[in-house]
């Protein structure tokens, strides 16, 4: 796999005349480098996964555009050989056929059964490669943004090739985003320079940034070797990367603080968000709803179904699945109500006993409705990935929509219960019944709609949960612990007290987390819970007045 | 109201199998067989084993369309356990004691398996076990079909180790008895290998954990130390939904830190959004993917059998199945379905592994030889495999790389022992731990 010399120049000059021109290099296809790619193409379908790394370095070197497509073809698992000649095609699926193009030339081929065609497969390390590979041909894209991808790319594996590339193109560089990260890949190249001022000045460059790179970089600098002679032999650089090491090292903590607290608060909503319907039901109504978390397991299918009905639009399908999940599960809530609690008023050993049947009932529905098996449910690509801060600092999507979501639910429940009409009968309900139904309110409607809107935010949470967990015959167990749990550390019948209660659980369970692992922080947050139980059996806010001695 | 009709039709259709099979246990001649099925049908496992129990009523049928064994009509007794470690050993004794089923395929769970082991050592029973597992253990009872760990945790390490250049560990599992004891062996071969404490990181989660956030921000910073690092991954079952999409959000692909999981296949996936996967590792003995004439012939029969053309095929079904044939070939060659008669003759038996790569025979430590393949995930949830053995490998009870277990041998031929200690030439009757 000997590479043409000529080619690797050729490139360079190409990469250093700045944006190549496609049209230039497709017009003469007949050069020495085009002659190198059919032989190496021709050798892919028989190659095991060493040889195609192989092969791939040296089409790489290749700088014709047609490699950048067969690169990417390659990358997506779209390169085919044909099985009766082995020759290679880019098939792309086409009505049960495969609509071919020729690998080498990029000429169409017609279209073609998939019976006789093999995919010519790659594995983890080839597609790195492969991605590296493409990087190398977007840093010369015109598109700000490929190229600003194309350096962080090439940033995960540096060599000194690209370094040297890199490094004449950066004067040429207008875009600030791209020019900085391609200081940090020059500036991480140079700390391996001989010389030891550019290693000096490679830290200065390097001054504050966060890559995990330049960290170990600078790691490996102040490190020193078993028989205590320093691996950096200049002191002047030594010095300077102690510093440089020293800065980065606040910044990482501090950020790393963040992170813990973000992931507090996310965690807070969920237990929010799984609570804040039961703080209704069991909070304001006094019913023990143990199948609560059934309920939003009906929410979480109910998103399941939604994308099975519009499997084309799933970014929207979590949209219209919210008010969707709201009504099932609150009909589904009224239901109950009205079948089976409202014979149990005032007997919440017996309440508790019934709505556990109908927990049980309603899981094995589940189970042969939709099968005992998880339901995929897709995730929409608004909210997939993360929103990167800087190198150590990122923050996933779902958790941040989760947690303004939670807020959106918490002020619409209490606008619904301080300002509509509805609110102030379940209120006046909750306060004194006989008092209510003597001002001629009807309080059997009011129950029936009060626990109606709690399984319904139920039902909304598990919207949500259906992002983040399995949708199952058992999602609802594994948060119905938690709900309760939040509902009386945060006082019973007390709205503000289920999101303080909440959110501070969630963050102390983080913030235990990394000292003491998920499981004891899990038994330590109980442990917390059953002392502050002991001490304010009412829990953070308890409810005052008379209402709360009836 | 659609609700409502499907659970009327469930109901009808309850009704309608309880009275099929009263008609079934009425009819039954004095000429059949009866095989036990302890599978659990509701409850947290329900979501893999319910799939063995259709392998088994599967190869039940399959068997007695081909005339039965010995001439008989093999007879099907079906309990739920439901996921209840105790249960199973109740189900195990009414089977065996109330029902008298001549043998019995079951269980999942290591917990399960060491709950009905004292039932089924009391009673004489049978029973095949179709699940990878963390060894340590071989009973005159027990068959086990499905992977010890040097056929599965063992060889997936090597090959990250080997072809994939990993230098730094994470091992991540759920809190029970197989992650922690194949952890055990993982650590104690990989210190072996010469990797330092500081480059392995250990990690125990709850069952059905469902908030990884810290978990994989903190494994993310522990790959970013220079090193190539490879998370192998005990983590059981439901979990493991929460964790890759947590792996996907934070941006943390299988080319930068490539997880290899011991539990997750074909049937798992299925529950899955696969796209943010893509890559990342499985080790078993058996992919649905594999192409061989064996391996399409059984899938067809699958989709037959369950009338459903996209139901997937996973590993411990063909461990049921691998099972089944040897019980049967065994019965025929002892004439007699009597659990020592059986046990003596199914040692050394062959049937061709599903994958067409050699056979899988029946040793004297009642464990099979099995190949072992590693897999990326795929798309379409299935697996591309990147790397097998060119043979079967024979099953280790006991493990080479722990203290306590290296010096211990199981042969139910000569030694007719499964727990016997070559130093102290004493047969201990003891499990590890």
């Amino acid at each position: 796999m000997r590479l043409p010399n000529f080619a690797a120049i050729l490139w360079l000059a190409l990469c250093g005349a700045g944006i190549a021109s496609p049209a230039a290099t497709a017009a003469q296809p007949d050069t020495g480098a085009g002659d190198a790619l059919a032989p190496l193409v021709a050798q892919l379908p028989e190659a095991d996964f060493a040889t195609k790394r192989e092969i791939v370095t040296s089409l790489a070197q290749i700088p014709m555009p047609q490699v950048r497509t067969l690169l990417a073809a390659f990358l997506d698992g779209r390169l085919q050989s044909r099985d009766a000649d082995h020759h290679v095609f880019i098939a792309e699926e086409a009505g049960g056929l495969l609509a071919l193009t020729d690998a080498v030339t990029g000429a169409a081929a017609g279209r073609e059964s998939a019976e006789g065609f093999s995919r010519i497969g790659t594995n983890n390390q080839l597609r790195k490669q492969l991605r590296g590979a493409i990087a190398r041909f977007d840093l010369s894209s015109p598109d700000a943004a490929q190229r600003l991808a194309a350096v962080n790319e090439v940033l995960r594996a540096m060599d000194p090739e690209i370094a040297a590339v890199l490094r004449e193109r950066f004067d040429a560089e207008k875009d600030d985003d791209v020019r900085e990260r391609m200081r940090v890949a020059i500036g991480l190249a140079d700390l391996s320079s001989e010389d030891a001022d550019t290693r000096l000045a490679a830290i200065g460059a390097l001054q504050g940034s966060l890559n995990a790179d330049v960290f170990n970089r600078l790691t490996e600098l102040t490190a020193s070797a078993g028989d205590g002679t320093p691996a950096e032999t200049d002191e002047r650089v030594r010095a300077a990367a102690a510093e440089a090491l020293r800065s980065i090292g606040q910044w990482r903590s501090v950020y790393g603080m963040i992170e813990t607290l973000f992931f507090g608060l996310s965690l807070g909503s969920v237990l929010v968000l799984a609570g804040v319907g039961l703080a209704i039901t069991f909070g304001v109504m006094g019913v023990i709803n143990m199948a609560h978390g059934e309920l939003m397991m009906i929410g979480a299918y109910t998103v399941y179904v939604v994308q099975q009905l519009m499997p084309q639009s799933i970014g929207a399908s979590i949209l219209v699945a919210i008010p969707v999940a709201f009504i099932v599960a609150g009909l589904v809530g009224v239901a109950i109500e009205r079948g089976i609690v409202r014979f149990l008023y005032g007997r919440p050993l017996e309440t508790l006993l019934a709505t556990f049947g109908v927990s049980l009932i309603l899981q094995q529905l589940a189970r042969d409705v939709f099968s005992p098996n998880n339901r995929p449910v897709e995730t929409p690509a608004w909210l997939a990935g993360s929103l990167r801060l800087n190198d150590v600092l990122s923050i996933t999507y779902t958790r941040l929509y989760i947690v303004i979501f939670t807020l959106v639910v918490f002020a619409g429940l209490l606008m619904v219960l301080k300002r509509t009409r509805l609110g102030l009968e379940v209120r006046a309900v909750s306060q004194n019944r006989a008092m209510a139904r003597a001002m001629g309110i009807r309080t059997e409607w009011v129950d029936a709609l009060t626990f109606g809107l709690g399984s319904g935010i139920a039902g909304v949470a598990g919207v949500a949960l259906s992002q983040l967990t399995n949708v199952g015959p058992n999602l609802g167990q594994s948060y119905i612990i938690d709900s309760f749990m939040v509902v009386v550390f945060g006082g019973v019948g007390n709205l503000w007290g289920t999101q303080i209660g909440g959110t501070s659980l969630g963050v102390i369970n983080k913030l235990l987390e990394p000292f003491a692992g998920a499981v004891l922080a899990k038994i330590l947050v109980l442990v917390f819970l059953i002392l502050f139980i002991q001490r304010r059996p009412r829990g953070l806010f308890p409810q005052r007045g008379r209402a709360a001695e009836a | 109201m659609n609700a409502r009709r499907t659970f009327m039709k469930t109901v009808a259709g309850a009704a309608a199998a309880v009275a099929v099979s009263l008609s079934l246990s009425a009819n039954a001649a004095q000429g059949t067989i009866k095989v036990g099925v302890l599978h659990s049908l509701s409850g947290t496992m329900a979501i893999s084993e319910t799939t063995l129990k259709d392998t088994v009523l599967m190869m039940i049928d399959e068997q007695n369309k081909k005339g039965g064994v010995m001439g008989m009509k093999l007879e099907p007794v079906v309990v739920d356990p439901a996921s209840d470690w105790p249960l199973f050993a109740e189900k195990a004794e009414q089977l065996l004691v109330k029902d008298k089923v001549a043998v019995v395929f079951g269980c999942w769970t290591s917990v399960s398996r060491k709950s009905v082991l004292p039932v089924f050592e009391k009673n004489n029973g049978l029973l095949f076990y179709p699940v990878q597992y963390e060894g340590e253990e071989s009973s005159k009872n027990v068959f086990y079909t499905g992977a010890a760990p040097n056929q599965q945790a063992i060889p997936a390490v090597d090959y990250l180790m080997k072809d994939v250049g990993v230098k730094r560990w994470v091992l991540a599992g759920t809190d029970y008895v197989y992650p922690r004891t194949t952890n055990k062996i993982l650590e104690a071969y990989l210190k072996s290998k010469g990797v330092a404490a500081a480059d392995i990181m250990i990690n125990y989660t709850p069952f059905g954990h469902s908030d990884w956030q810290s978990i994989v921000s903190d494994i993310k910073k522990f790959g970013s130390a220079g090193k190539k690092t490879a998370v192998v991954s005990t983590i059981n079952g439901d979990a493991n939904v929460p964790f890759y999409k947590e792996l996907g959000n934070q941006k943390i692909s299988a080319e930068d830190i490539p997880v290899v999981a011991f539990s997750v296949g074909e049937e798992e996936l299925a529950g899955l959004d696969t796209k943010p996967l893509v890559g990342h590792l499985a080790a078993w003995n058996y992919f649905q993917s594999v192409k061989s004439p064996v391996n399409s012939e059984w899938i067809a029969k699958w989709h037959a059998f369950t009338k459903n053309p996209k139901r997937t095929f996973n590993d411990p079904m063909e461990a049921t199945v691998l099972g089944f044939q040897l019980w049967v070939k065994a019965v025929e060659k002892a004439k007699s379905t009597d659990t020592d008669k059986v046990g003596a003759a199914i040692i050394g038996l062959e049937t061709p592994n599903l994958t067409g790569i050699g056979t899988a025979k029946m040793l004297p430590n009642h464990h099979l030889t099995k190949p072992v393949l590693i897999g990326e995930v795929r798309a379409d949830g299935q697996f591309d495999t990147v790397w097998k053995t060119p043979n079967a490998v024979p099953g280790d009870a006991w493990s080479d790389f722990l203290p306590g277990s290296k010096d211990i041998e199981a042969d139910w031929v000569t030694l007719k022992c499964g727990n016997y200690n070559t130093k102290t030439k004493v047969c201990s009757g003891q499990n590890y731990e």
